[in-house]
C-alpha cells in the first residue's frame, strides 16, 4: 500500500537516513555530529569547568547549561538572526531537563558542564537531533552518565500517525508534531512536547512509534562512540602516540 | 614558568615551528562547497584542525539612500563558544567584530560583487546579500579561514526564485551571484624578527604584530588590517606584503572545485 505521509519515499514508521559521529570538534572536551535526513546538528561539551559569576554555583553538585542555536544560514526560509530568541531559550531549557536525569554531577560541586548545540542545516526535528548529538558528546567528554538519551519526533498528518516528521509534514495544517526523548534502559520519557490536535489514543500510539525510532538511534549513538574509540585502540596497537 | 615566546623564537631561529612546519608553510587546506542545503550558498574551510563555515542568505531589502541603484551587503561572524573554550555566548565581542569587518571590507571595498546587478527597482527594492561566518573549531588563523570560506560561499551561491517580488526560497535558480573578482585574506605574523603564516593558537598568543592583506587573483591589494601591539618598519611591511601575496596565490588554488 502506498504511504499516506507527505514524504512518499518513507513508510509511516520509517525514519529518515541517520548518521552519527563522535569527536568532530577537537577543542571541545566532547563533541558529536548527528544528521537525520536534511537536519544536521553539532554538539560540543566543555567541562566540568569553573563557573562564574559565583552565585550561579551549586555547592552540592555541578550544574548543566545547554545553549541551542540555529546557524544564520541554516533555515530554508529567511536568515535566522544570531543570538538568543524566546524559542531558542525555551528549547535550551527543555533539552537541559531532558539530559539531567542521566547525568551524575555530584563529584563536581560548584562546576558547570556547558553543552553547545548548533544546527548547520534544518528540516524539522532540530531539538531532537540536537539532543541526540548532545548525548553522544557528553559520553565522548567522559561526563559520568547513568544512561544515554535519544530523541525523535512523532506526529500526525491527517489521520495517519507517522515517525520523524520533515518540514512539510511538521508544518502541515491538519497535523501535529510530538518531540519525544527517552532514557535508554528504563524507556522513561525525559522530553515531551506537542502542539496540534490529537486524541489520547493517537498520542500514545505516536509515543510508541517514537520509542521504535529511539531504539534505532541508541544503536547509532553507540556505534558512533565505538568508532571513535576504535581508532584510538588501533593507534595504540600500532604504537602511535595517542 | 617556561616562556612560550622564547621557545617559539628559539625554534624559529632553526627555521622550525612546534608542529614541524617551516615559517612560511600552511597547514593542509580543505575547501568544501554546499555544506548547508538551505543556504543560497555555503562552504566549509579547514586549515589543519581549524574549521570555519560560511553561508549566504539572500533577501529583499530597501537600498541605502546613498546607493539607490545598488544592492546591499552584510557580513557577520560568530566566534562560537563551541569552537574555543575561551569564547563566550552573547553579543559578538571585539575579536568577532574585527574579523567580520576585515572580511566585509575585503569584499565590499574591492567591489567583489557587482552591486548594480543586485538592484531590483531603483530606490525601492534590491537584493541583500548576508554573509554569515560561524567557527566550528579554533586552532588558530580564523581570519584567513573565514575569508576563504566567505569567498567560497559567495562563489557557491545561486539566486532563489523571485515571484511578484517575493522570494521562493525552496526554488533555487541556476543564476550565480555577479562576482567581479575573488579576493582572499592572508595574515602574516611577526614574532621577534621572524615572519610566519597560518599561526596556531600557541603562536597567536605571542604575536608582536600581524598584518592581514586581502588580495585579488590579479595580485592587487584590496584591504589591510594591522593588528598586535608591536610596530613594523616599512621594510618589514614590504616583506609581509610579498609573503602574503605569494601565499594567497597558493591558497587560491584550493578554491577550484575538487582541488586537493
Amino acid at each position: 500500500m502506498a504511504s499516506k505521509r507527505i514524504d512518499k519515499t518513507r513508510k509511516e514508521d520509517e525514519t529518515r537516513a541517520i548518521e552519527a559521529k563522535a569527536g568532530v570538534i577537537k577543542r571541545a572536551d566532547g563533541s558529536a555530529m548527528f544528521k537525520i535526513g536534511n537536519t544536521v546538528a553539532y554538539a560540543a561539551v566543555y567541562g566540568p569547568r569553573n563557573l562564574y559569576p559565583k552565585f550561579l554555583q551549586n555547592p552540592r553538585e555541578g550544574i548543566v547549561r545547554v545553549n541551542y542555536s540555529m546557524m544564520p544560514f541554516s533555515s530554508a526560509g529567511e536568515r535566522v538572526r544570531p543570538g538568543p530568541s524566546r524559542r531558542s531559550k525555551e528549547i535550551s531549557m527543555v533539552l537541559e531537563k531532558a539530559l539531567l536525569p542521566v547525568l551524575n554531577l555530584e563529584e563536581f560541586p560548584n562546576a558547570v558542564v556547558d553543552i553547545f548545540i548548533s544546527l548547520t542545516q534544518t528540516d524539522a526535528g532540530t531539538r531532537c537531533a540536537g539532543l541526540c548529538a548532545a548525548s553522544i558528546a557528553l559520553a565522548d567528554a567522559g561526563i559520568p552518565m547513568k544512561d544515554m538519551v535519544a530523541a525523535i519526533s512523532a506526529g500526525k498528518v491527517d489521520d495517519t500517525i507517522i515517525l520523524d516528521l520533515n518540514y512539510d509534514e511538521d508544518s502541515y495544517e491538519n497535523g501535529c508534531d510530538i518531540p519525544v526523548a527517552m532514557v535508554q534502559r528504563t524507556g522513561e520519557i525525559s522530553l515531551l512536547q506537542m502542539d496540534g490536535d490529537i486524541s489520547k489514543e493517537e498520542l500514545l500510539k505516536a509515543v510508541e512509534l517514537a520509542k521504535k525510532g529511539i531504539s534505532k538511534i541508541f544503536e547509532m549513538q553507540k556505534k558512533a562512540l565505538k568508532e571513535k574509540y576504535q581508532v584510538f585502540g588501533e593507534m595504540e596497537a600500532n604504537g602511535d602516540a595517542v | 614558568m617556561i616562556n612560550l615566546k622564547s621557545q617559539i623564537l628559539n625554534s624559529l631561529e632553526q627555521g622550525l615551528r612546534f608542529d614541524g612546519r617551516k615559517p612560511a608553510e600552511w597547514r593542509k587546506v580543505e575547501v568544501e562547497y554546499g555544506i548547508s542545503k538551505n543556504a543560497e550558498g555555503s562552504a566549509r574551510v579547514r586549515f589543519g584542525g581549524t574549521e570555519v563555515l560560511a553561508g549566504i542568505k539572500l533577501s529583499i531589502a530597501a537600498p541605502y539612500s546613498d546607493t539607490p541603484g545598488e544592492g546591499a551587503l552584510m557580513v557577520e561572524a560568530e566566534l562560537t563558544p563551541m569552537s574555543n573554550p575561551a569564547f563566550e555566548t552573547g553579543p559578538p565581542d571585539i575579536q568577532a567584530i574585527e574579523l567580520a569587518r576585515v572580511i566585509d571590507r575585503g569584499i565590499r571595498e574591492s567591489r567583489t560583487i557587482d552591486m548594480k546587478k543586485l538592484c531590483i527597482k531603483e530606490g525601492e527594492k534590491c537584493w541583500m546579500v548576508s554573509v554569515d561566518i560561524v567557527t566550528i573549531n579554533d586552532e588558530g588563523n580564523l581570519i584567513d579561514a573565514a575569508g576563504l570560506a566567505a569567498l567560497a560561499a559567495l562563489k557557491d551561491a545561486k539566486f532563489p526564485k523571485l515571484a511578484d517580488d517575493k522570494i521562493e526560497y525552496r526554488e533555487k535558480t541556476k543564476t550565480p551571484l555577479p562576482l567581479l573578482k575573488e579576493p582572499i585574506p592572508v595574515t602574516v605574523i611577526k614574532i621577534g624578527d621572524k615572519l610566519i603564516v597560518d599561526p596556531t593558537t600557541e603562536e597567536e598568543k605571542v604575536v608582536e604584530a600581524r598584518l592581514t592583506v586581502t588580495s585579488s587573483e590579479k595580485g592587487r591589494i584590496n584591504s589591510l588590517q594591522k593588528g598586535g601591539e608591536g610596530t613594523i618598519s616599512a621594510e618589514v611591511l614590504s616583506a609581509m606584503i610579498d609573503l602574503a601575496l605569494e601565499k594567497a596565490k597558493e591558497i587560491r588554488k584550493h578554491l577550484e572545485k575538487g582541488a586537493k
